[in-house]
């Protein structure tokens, strides 16, 4: 209670001293002013650009990760990464579900075949199928047309997306929206077109793709029936979806007599689930993708039933290259802020050193007066130092409001992206304030140190 | 008689450079209580230095100070100033006010210095009070600008009145004063004198002034002498 009317009563002293001379107090606190202004401002505007660059980059799909199937291996031999066949469609699901650190999955099926339509042919470089949450995950969109559905997925419907590569290569102009093109024979309808997105990092062509329900490419054209892809599966209801669609039935005699359902029951035979060669999966952030990565191992590591010590069937890559560029442009943009920043503050600062000299000189009878009436050092360089910072405080909202007018006005002038960052202006209250104690500090030693007998006498 | 100020054998050498310049060569008196004193002597008699040492702003090369009985030569910096804050009152010739401050904070601004017990309204009522006992009760909130001079050395009493010290040491307190206003200040100090008992010491070089106090006491190249030199003791000093 005594301690804080103390600090009220120097506070206002200090006020009242600044107040004395409205102009000068004005003109001293403009250089924080201003600094404070510039840094405010160049935070928001900054924090803005990086917030959009980021998002630029993110679009190029830094936040994507790709998990695989593990590498299966046979006698000290390995057949590389996704040789075995664990990852399954509801992997992805449960992915979805339970990763909060995950905006969007999609699984993903591969192939290569001969595409065509008339009396032209391409291959493609991807034939993929997948989901329509797929294009969701690489931030792509579609050009014309419409998108997948579920319902395409769920229903393993010959419906495809082109890329414009193959648009050019197989149409020539003529619009390809609704004409039905044949991938190994199967002819699947066109329902909309992908937009450009160019080569990749590896310089290969993203647009030479055709994505389709991936339930229609693992069934019908990589040709793996119901029935291979799950053994125990009825072989009735495997022939009703293998029939439909092939021209030439890849029906191969068997080699067993065909179970009955009695059979089944009794003797059930291992569950052999319908996999897929990826899953796609998009992290919510950047920052967000370690965490991905530890949920997704955490959920893929619970569903394969993998004992604690035992190694991972599947692995999960990110673009640690494209993370990187991300994460050093946001480094490098805030410690240019920073340093421009410290700059403006640094001279600031030497203003409001330069003018308490001065008025310590100008008040050295004050300084006198008050140490006769029995200031001791301490209360005089508490008086000179709070002044100092009372100034640079005052100065410091002012520039943070200035700052904040000006980002604003940035915005709505020249539609910038600004993003109002509160670390800013927590940062400038502190750094303002400290430099007021810094700055401030020489001309308050000095003041303190004056003999109250010659300050007295001091004309 | 209750000693209120006690030196003894006071000496104060300044150094310059190599040459030690003494200013007083053994300096005792004394000053009961309730006592008004004025100090006459002409510049660089000493009579600021002794002033200096009696207001606890400087201290003696060697000798003894008590005040108020308690031992002053040998306090640190900031001792002093709260002896100067609790124990003495100072009134300058130049007034030494605070500008573009009104009267009342003036007189209240001493009061920072003093421990914060006093709240800020309390410490408002004490300065007006203060400025009341003056004469100036209807000018709180006036600037030194405003006020004459007569008026600005007021304000300057009731600062030096504002902590209730029972010394007042006045460094010529007319100086900058035609003689009308002189004498209401002169009067001011003497009721503070006659009706408070606060004991005064004014530095002054002026005889007429010096006739206000009880006692006059002469300094002369740094030591105390019965009159000055070419001066009669009932007779103003013509200086030019």
């Amino acid at each position: 209670m005594r301690y804080a009317q103390k600090s009220w009563r120097t506070f206002r002293t200090a006020l009242k001293a600044l107040l004395r001379n409205p102009m000068r107090a004005m003109l001293t606190t403009l250089g924080i002013v201003i600094g404070v202004a510039a840094v405010i401002a160049m935070m928001e505007i900054g924090a803005g650009s990086s917030a959009s660059i980021q998002k630029t980059i993110a679009k190029m799909g830094a936040n994507v990760l790709d998990v695989r199937p593990g590498a299966a291996a046979s006698g000290g031999v390995t057949f590389g990464s996704g040789s075995t066949t664990t990852l399954t469609p509801e992997d992805a699901d449960a992915i979805m579900r339970e990763c909060s650190a995950v905006r969007a999955v999609a699984p993903l099926v591969h192939t290569r075949a001969q595409v065509v339509y008339g009396n032209r042919n391409w291959v493609p470089t991807f034939i993929y199928g997948s989901t329509p949450s797929y294009l969701d995950v690489q931030n792509w969109t579609i050009g014309s047309g419409v998108s997948l559905t579920n319902r395409d997925v769920a229903n393993g419907n010959k419906v495809c997306l082109l890329g414009e590569t193959l648009v050019r290569e197989l149409f020539q102009g003529e619009n390809p929206l609704g004409k039905e093109i044949r991938i190994k024979n199967i002819s699947f309808r066109v329902v909309g077109v992908l937009g450009r997105k160019g080569a990749n990092m590896m310089g290969m062509d993203q647009d030479d793709v055709i994505i389709a329900p991936w339930t229609t490419i693992k069934y019908r054209v990589t040709g793996a029936t119901l029935s291979d892809a799950n053994q125990s599966a009825s072989s009735s209801s495997s022939s009703s979806v293998n029939t439909l669609s092939n021209l030439y039935p890849s029906d191969q005699p068997s080699l067993y007599p065909e179970r009955s359902d009695v059979q089944a029951a009794d003797n059930p035979m291992p569950v052999r689930f319908t996999n897929i060669d990826h899953i796609l999966v998009s992290a919510r952030s950047a920052g967000q993708i370690p965490a991905a990565i530890d949920q997704i191992t955490k959920v893929l590591r619970e569903r394969h039933r993998i004992r604690p010590g035992e190694a991972d069937d599947f692995s999960i890559r990110d673009m640690a290259q494209m993370t990187e560029a991300l994460t050093s442009t946001t480094t490098q943009m805030t410690n240019l802020l920073l340093a421009v920043a410290m700059i403006s503050l640094v001279v600031g600062g030497v203003g409001i050193m330069n003018i308490m000299l001065v008025s310590v000189t100008e008040r050295t009878r004050e300084i006198g007066l008050r140490m006769a009436v029995g200031a001791r050092a301490k209360d005089i360089l508490q008086q000179f130092l709070v002044e100092a910072v009372v100034l640079c405080l005052v100065g410091g909202s002012l520039g943070i409001g200035l700052g904040h007018g000006g980002s604003l006005l940035v915005r709505m002038l020249l539609r910038w992206p600004v993003e109002t960052s509160p670390a800013a202006i927590a940062a400038a209250v502190i750094v303002s304030a400290s430099v007021g104690m810094i700055f401030g500090f020489y001309p308050a030693w000095k003041a303190s140190r004056l003999d109250p007998i010659e300050a007295l006498r001091y004309e | 008689m209750d000693k209120i100020i006690e030196i003894q054998d006071i000496h104060k050498t300044y150094r310059m450079g190599d040459i030690a310049v003494p200013v007083l060569k053994g300096i005792s008196l004394f000053v009961g209580r309730g006592e008004m004193v004025a100090l006459m002597g002409s510049s660089g008699s000493g009579k600021s230095t002794l002033m200096n040492i009696l207001g606890c702003l400087d201290r003696p090369t060697s000798g003894v100070y008590k005040l108020d009985g308690e031992l002053m030569s040998n306090l640190s910096a900031d001792q002093r100033a709260m002896v100067r804050n609790r124990k003495l009152g100072f009134v300058f010739q130049s007034f030494n006010l605070l500008p573009r401050t009104s009267a009342l904070d003036n007189v209240a601004m001493p009061l920072t210095y003093t421990a914060g017990h006093l709240s800020e309204k309390e410490a408002r009522r004490r300065a007006a009070e203060m400025l009341a006992r003056v004469g100036l009760g209807e000018r709180l909130d006036h600037e030194p600008s405003q006020l004459s001079g007569g008026q600005q050395q007021r304000v300057a009493i009731a600062r030096a009145l504002i902590n209730q010290p029972p010394l007042i040491l006045a460094d010529e307190p007319t100086g900058n004063l035609d003689s009308r206003t002189s004498e209401e200040v002169l009067a001011m100090f003497q009721t503070l004198h006659q009706q408070e008992g606060i004991t005064i010491i004014m530095v002054t070089h002026d005889p007429q002034v010096a006739r206000h106090a009880q006692r006059v006491i002469y300094i002369h190249d740094g030591l105390i002498v019965d009159r000055l030199p070419g001066q009669d003791d009932n007779q103003a000093e013509v200086r030019p």
